[in-house]
């Protein structure tokens, strides 16, 4: 909803929540139901109503917890059988700087700040370690915004004893903290304090009168970075960012003006601002996020204003470019089944407003980015690609996926598709979860939608514990081939009861598609279950709006179809005992 | 500002934040009279007016106004 992306009004969303809330529930068919725990310092309610808007907005919709007023502490310390009964999801704690319980003054020795630093640090840690312990699933927290004065002026600073210090040396304590820790999660208040303006984000009177440790304009600034950051950990990231060429990545038009005319480089204020958004650009690709053009232009003059010598962007940063005079709704659908994403996974950067208008009315995301000197900001502030913890794969993302256009090149010629995978040497690795995968396994899980049997998500604790239980088979697998390493692409967990395995969970990275990856997974399968005496396999297909991929795979797998309901839940059966294996292309833990 | 305009206005603030467009106010209406008036709502609602009539309460007055009357009082004096 427009009302609701960046750069929105404070002002209207707080004065219009009502009405904007009732539009947003009319039709919340396919959302991910999430419960969430705020415990917090202060006064949360309006907190939690603006978060459950941009948290709609994003397809997620939230029931909430709500701690008693500034209860945060003792929510998370002790029984609480609201609490437990809730059992959360996923719990922000809101705190403030009015909630330190320490603050330095100008009497105290330097040991006695250092202890209050200690405890001050020590009953963050107490708060995790219970939450993590009672409900193992993901936690935010705040760090601390800088204080409303200082009583040392610029000595604040640097000197142990002004509240500045203690505020800054306490955050560093809470980062290293959150580097340590699997599934806490940093909400930023000091960076956006900052840059909304520490003298507006808080109001002394709102502390008065309401107990609000914020301005009221301040709650959407705030709600609207957690439900950036509660979307990226249940996989609800963008993961390709569309350009526009013309007065997008460059001044001019180069069709019109000739490459020799855009304005990009270092030589006038316009080339400049191009010069640097195409650097920000490109440092996305560094965060995972895959880049397309989508231009209307002719394709050679799309490539020659991207080989401009002043340019930071090459042809070749790009998965996929479409640079011709179709619809831009039709080239981003094009685009998106390219690279196996949905097209709503896709933004689009245009300058054109009404090229805006035209994709947001097929559901993509096309923010207003304004002039070139607001670009970054725009494309930054607006968390499309927030992340949450940088995986390996990330950094290789753009790289896998051009690599893939590359095996489509090669595929055709083969004289056959058997002789196309037969000469990719492809070799897999699959085995039982390992503790090193645990992130990428949960962050897979997260965002697979397509071919995804049952779509069940996981957190990293909860794949922890079902990767250390005796009562589950769960196989991850690996696929490289000779234009290069894929990671983990695949994921299978079984629940063991008796001689029967329940497949809770069976998905693959739409990027292995047709490589018979899931037979060697299904082969790996059997093997485990004989080796556990299990002779009958369950599956189970549940449908969503995405994952009609995967509906007969079952079928194709030789399980026998026992049930199916009105609405296609179907449950399938696989009698193990005359399993042939399946897969004949890939070296499997060879 | 008359005090005709001030009311129109004010009512359109009681009808975004309510998200009721049947709202009529008159000096007389308290909490009392509007279903969801409730201590919540009334700091959003506060926040409204306030960004409405680009002026602020003081703090003695936010909680301290009866009725509605007593709101546009202060928002005659003060408002824009």
């Amino acid at each position: 909803m427009k009302e609701l992306e960046y750069p929105f009004d404070s002002g209207y969303i707080m004065k219009k929540k009502k009405s904007l809330r009732r539009q947003l529930t009319l039709d919340t068919e396919g959302f991910q139901k999430k419960r969430i725990a705020v415990l917090g310092g202060s006064t949360t309610a309006d907190i939690v109503k603006v978060l459950e808007l941009f948290l709609l907005d994003n397809g997620i919709e939230p029931e909430f917890y709500e701690s008693e007023y500034g209860q945060y502490r003792q929510d998370a310390l002790f029984p609480n059988s609201e609490l437990d009964r809730f059992k959360p999801d996923i719990i922000y704690i809101h705190t403030s700087f009015r909630n330190l319980s320490f603050r330095p003054t100008p009497r105290m020795s330097a040991q006695q700040i250092e202890e209050g630093l200690e405890n001050e640090t020590d009953g963050l840690r107490q708060i995790w370690d219970s939450l993590k312990e009672r409900f193992g699933c993901p936690v935010i927290q705040n760090n601390f915004e800088l204080p409303p004065y200082r009583l040392l002026g610029n000595t604040d600073a640097w000197d142990r004893r002004g509240a500045v210090n203690f505020v800054t040396r306490l955050n560093m304590r809470i980062y290293e903290e959150i580097e340590k820790r699997d599934g806490l999660y940093l909400n930023d208040i000091n960076w956006l304090s900052a840059d909304y303006g520490l003298e507006k984000w808080t109001a002394p009177e709102y502390w008065y009168m309401y107990k609000y440790c914020l301005n009221i304009d301040a709650i959407p600034v705030l709600a609207f970075n957690i439900a950036t950051i509660i979307k990226a950990i249940f996989g609800r990231n963008k993961k390709a960012l569309a350009l526009d060429l013309d007065n997008t990545l460059w001044g001019g038009i180069v069709g019109d003006d000739g490459v020799e005319a855009l304005a990009i480089g270092q030589e006038t204020a316009e080339a400049m601002g191009f010069y640097q958004w195409q650097e920000y650009v490109k440092s996305l690709k560094d965060i995972g996020v895959l880049l397309t053009v989508c231009s209307k232009n002719e394709e050679e003059n799309a490539i020659a204003g991207l080989e401009h010598p002043e340019g930071v962007l090459r042809p070749d940063d790009f998965t996929v470019i479409k640079a011709n005079w179709l619809p831009k709704s039709q080239n981003i659908i094009e685009t998106a089944a390219e690279i196996n994403i949905l097209p709503e996974a896709i933004v689009l950067a245009d300058d054109n407003p009404a090229e805006r208008d035209i994709v947001r009315a097929e559901g993509i995301v096309a923010p207003d980015i304004g002039e070139v000197n607001d670009y970054i900001r725009v494309i930054d502030r607006s968390g499309f690609f927030e992340p949450v913890g940088l995986s390996e794969d990330d950094l290789r993302r753009s790289e896998m996926y051009r690599e893939n256009a590359l095996r489509k090149q090669a595929q055709s010629k083969y004289q056959s598709y058997e002789d196309y995978l037969a000469a990719m040497d492809m070799k897999a690795e699959i085995g039982p979860f390992p503790a090193v995968y645990i992130q990428r396994l949960s962050q897979l899980a997260n965002k697979s939608n397509q071919f995804n049997v049952t779509t069940r998500r996981y957190t990293p604790s909860e794949m922890e514990s079902v990767a250390q239980s005796p009562d589950y088979i769960t196989l991850y697998g690996k696929l490289a081939d000779k234009f290069g390493d894929n990671g983990v692409v695949s994921e299978v967990i079984g629940r063991v009861e008796g001689e029967t395995l329940h497949i809770d969970l069976w998905l693959m990275s739409c990027r292995v598609l047709k490589r018979d990856m899931e037979f060697a997974m299904l082969d790996e399968l059997v093997r485990a279950c004989r080796e556990r005496g299990i002779s009958c396999v369950i599956g189970y297909y549940y449908p969503t709006a995405k994952n009609k991929m995967v509906r007969e795979l079952f079928g194709t797998f030789g399980f026998d179809k026992i049930s199916e309901d009105e609405e296609g839940n179907a449950v399938w059966k696989l009698d193990i005992k005359d399993y042939v294996n399946k897969n004949h292309v890939i070296a499997v833990n060879a | 500002m008359n005090m005709k305009e001030l009311k129109k206005r004010l009512t359109d603030v009681f009808r975004d934040v309510f998200d009721d467009d049947s709202i009529v106010i008159d000096e007389n209406t308290t909490a009392d009279d509007i279903d969801d008036w409730d201590s919540i709502e009334h700091i959003t609602l506060i926040g409204a007016v306030e960004e409405e009539f680009g002026m602020r309460f003081k703090m003695g007055e936010v909680s301290g106004m009866n009725n509605v009357g007593e709101m546009m009082k202060i928002i005659a004096e003060r408002g824009k």
